[in-house]
């Protein structure tokens, strides 16, 4: 087991033509079930084409029909981004993944307004993972995204995080010291998104292969401290808890769009003092993320 | 990207909002000839810098003739402006507005941006205006009202009244309320702002309802669609290294700490200058290289650090995942030789290709520091510049 993919899932690569596109899918089919499990692309130029022996549809209802996948992986370019991740949310597939960094902000807000309006219609709810995000991984059995899949080893530890590096960071880490992971999971760092950590914390709560869980978050919003709070009366497994930005300036961007302080209440300090508050293992030094957490098993 | 108070003002006006008359300037003579144009008897001499907090520092004033005008122009252009924002050495004013006096019978807050928790656009209202709005939620949160307005609907004339009574508006000027927060929010969504705050709104003794001023964030993902907006930006006011490392693809941010990093991705990059304050010092800079570590960036990132003439240690923090750490390493190497790098240096590499790229570092000739970890790598650029 593992949360919300695993070797059985099939996907469609949204922008599987383009740069980015074309390199990662060709890293992600080299990985584990990958050859099996990417089964088709979208590009209406290219339709009847194929890339990889992958065959390119025009569009994904299309897709999805002719294949059976119910899982997209975007790396259209912001522009026409949101629009490529409503395209899967009307083909009704389970969960979108969008890459895509620089999104604009209007474009994500009205999308997310969208998705809960079909919602609220009685349509079928798709979970957006990302955008601005590395993607999700299961290990040994496959890899949607851009992180590396050769420092992920298959066990029983839930890692997620906004940033992409410090999810890679905390991979390393748990791999290093004899630790395996269930899934590992980035939801990006822009700050309207789809999944948020509360939604990744309640899919590893379930997982019965998911022993524990590395939390990473960083300054900006409401997301951890709202997580934080669900985990406390909910959460059945241990966990161990990083807030990235303690010397963040406030109102400065670092980087990610998300990653800004404008209230009291996102700093690093303010987030790490509601995680430990909640019965999270708090850290401020994120080199020892994983020796904490084997301390827990 | 923000904008001057002037250049907000216009972006009000185009969308309908009431505005004071006012003109731009950069001469004391231009602005005496400003408010010659405006006519009347009072005027308002303000220094446009993007930092809040100008009153304060002295940079507006009221002039009740020409020849005040003329000295309060002279006095505040080219002063080195000190706000809350700007921090201690304060901010040059190039930039003049002069404006109409206005009657003002009363100052309120108003000011729209996007909400994370609900993925709406906040609208938020207050009686207290004039004033610093994080010190009226403090102190009287009750103060404040507020609306979420989904964006496939917009703002209602519901939420709109609903806005306008909850912030005490004058009775006889509601309409023109609800009329100006219905303009904000088309202003807010078609510019991609992240932040349009009017602080103050005034009446007038007319009943006139007018924005005295305009603070204006926006979205820099969307600016490829907003030419207006863009051409709006003044890089005077930004950080010149700031603009020059943007210009590379590089995310830097200038800090106070003399240990310059150099991280690819946000979150490690935070999570390193995290780990340097914890093992006893200060980082001087955020900075992010991205994905595609080449030679050419980071020779530029290195530059850049080493413009700062407090950095005394460079730590470089690189996870290799699709970028090689071979690749980093010749570019460290590379950049290290380009700039001819007199500050002891620390690297710490994981990923692919990890123990060939350490290699590379070793047989590079060059006094490189080798780390394992994050924690390592700070203990040891920590000691190094002691």
């Amino acid at each position: 087991m593992s949360i919300f993919i695993n070797k059985n899932t099939r996907i469609i690569t949204q922008g599987i033509t383009g740069k980015t596109g074309q390199f990662h899918t060709e890293k992600c089919q080299e990985y584990a079930n990958g050859k099996e499990c990417f089964v088709a692309g979208v590009n209406p130029k290219k339709a009847g084409e194929s890339i990889f022996n992958i065959p390119i549809y025009a569009s994904v209802k299309e897709a999805a029909a002719e294949t059976g996948a119910t899982v997209s992986v975007i790396y259209v370019p912001p522009p026409g981004a949101a629009a490529a991740i409503w395209e899967a949310v009307e083909a009704d597939l389970d969960l979108a993944i969008c890459i895509t960094e620089g999104i604009p902000v209007r474009d994500m807000l009205i999308l997310r307004n969208k998705m809960k309006e079909k919602e609220a219609k009685g349509g079928k709810k798709t979970l957006l993972l990302g955008p601005n995000c590395p993607g999700l991984i299961t290990p040994d059995e496959v890899k949607i995204g851009i992180m590396p899949g050769h420092i992920h080893r298959k066990g029983r530890i839930g890692v997620v995080s906004r940033s992409g590096t410090l999810t890679y960071e905390a991979v390393g880490q748990l791999t290093e010291i004899g630790l395996g992971q269930s899934s590992a999971v980035g939801i990006g760092g822009d700050p309207i998104n789809g999944l948020k950590h509360i939604d990744v914390m309640k899919a590893f709560n379930d997982d019965p292969d998911t022993d524990a869980v590395i939390m990473i978050g960083e300054i900006g919003g409401p997301d951890e401290a709202e997580a934080a709070m669900w985990c406390k009366a909910n959460m059945k497994k241990p966990i161990v808890g990083f807030i990235a930005g303690v010397t963040a300036p406030a109102g400065k961007r670092m980087g990610h769009a998300g990653a800004l302080i404008s209230g009291g209440a996102d700093t690093a300090d303010a987030k790490l003092a509601i995680m430990e508050e909640c019965g999270f293992t708090v850290t401020r030094n994120p080199s020892e993320m994983a020796k904490l957490l084997k301390a827990l098993l | 990207m923000k904008i001057h108070e002037y250049q907000g003002k216009q972006i009000l006006k185009k969308f309908g909002v009431t505005v004071p008359r006012g003109i731009h300037c950069t001469t004391v003579e231009d602005a005496v000839k400003a408010a010659e144009t405006l006519g009347g008897k009072v005027w308002v001499v303000k220094a446009q810098i993007h930092a809040g907090g100008r009153g304060k520092g002295g940079g507006v004033k009221v002039a009740t003739s020409l020849e005040k005008v003329r000295e309060y122009a002279g006095q505040i252009l080219g002063m080195q402006l000190i706000t809350h924002q700007t921090g201690p050495e304060g901010q040059k004013v190039r930039h003049l507005l002069i404006e109409e006096g206005a009657d003002i019978k009363h100052e309120y807050y108003v000011a729209a941006l996007t909400d994370r928790a609900t993925q709406s656009v906040a609208i938020m209202a207050s009686y207290e205006g004039g004033m610093d709005i994080e010190e009226v939620a403090h102190k009287t949160p009750e103060k404040i009202v507020k609306v979420f307005v989904n964006p496939l609907v917009g703002l209602t004339d519901e939420q709109a009244l609903t806005l306008a009574k909850g912030m005490g508006m004058l009775e006889s000027s509601i309409p023109q309320c609800v009329d100006t927060l219905k303009k904000l929010y088309t202003c807010y969504m078609e510019t991609d702002a992240s932040l349009a705050e009017i602080n103050p709104l005034i009446h007038e003794g007319d009943g006139t309802v007018k924005a005295l001023d305009a603070k204006f964030n926006f979205d820099s993902n969307a600016l490829y669609r907003q030419e207006e907006i863009v051409a709006m930006r003044d890089l005077d006011e930004e950080d010149p290294d700031e603009v020059e490392a943007s210009q590379f693809d590089l995310a830097y941010i200038s800090l106070d700490g003399n240990i310059g990093c150099l991280v690819n991705g946000a979150g490690l990059a935070m999570a390193t200058m995290d780990t340097i304050k914890l093992f006893g010092a200060e980082p001087a800079n955020f900075l992010d290289v991205g994905g595609g570590a080449t030679t050419e960036k980071v020779t530029e990132a290195f530059k850049i650090m080493l413009k700062n003439p407090k950095v005394k240690g460079i730590l470089v923090n690189i996870f290799g995942g699709i970028m090689k750490c071979d690749t980093i390493a010749e570019g460290v190497v590379a950049a290290a030789k380009l700039t001819h790098l007199s500050v002891p240096l620390v690297v710490r590499m994981k990923g692919t290709n990890e123990d060939l790229g350490k290699k590379i570092l070793k047989d590079s000739g060059l006094p490189i520091i080798s780390a394992d970890s994050m924690a390592e790598a700070a203990t040891k650029i920590v000691a190094a510049v002691k």
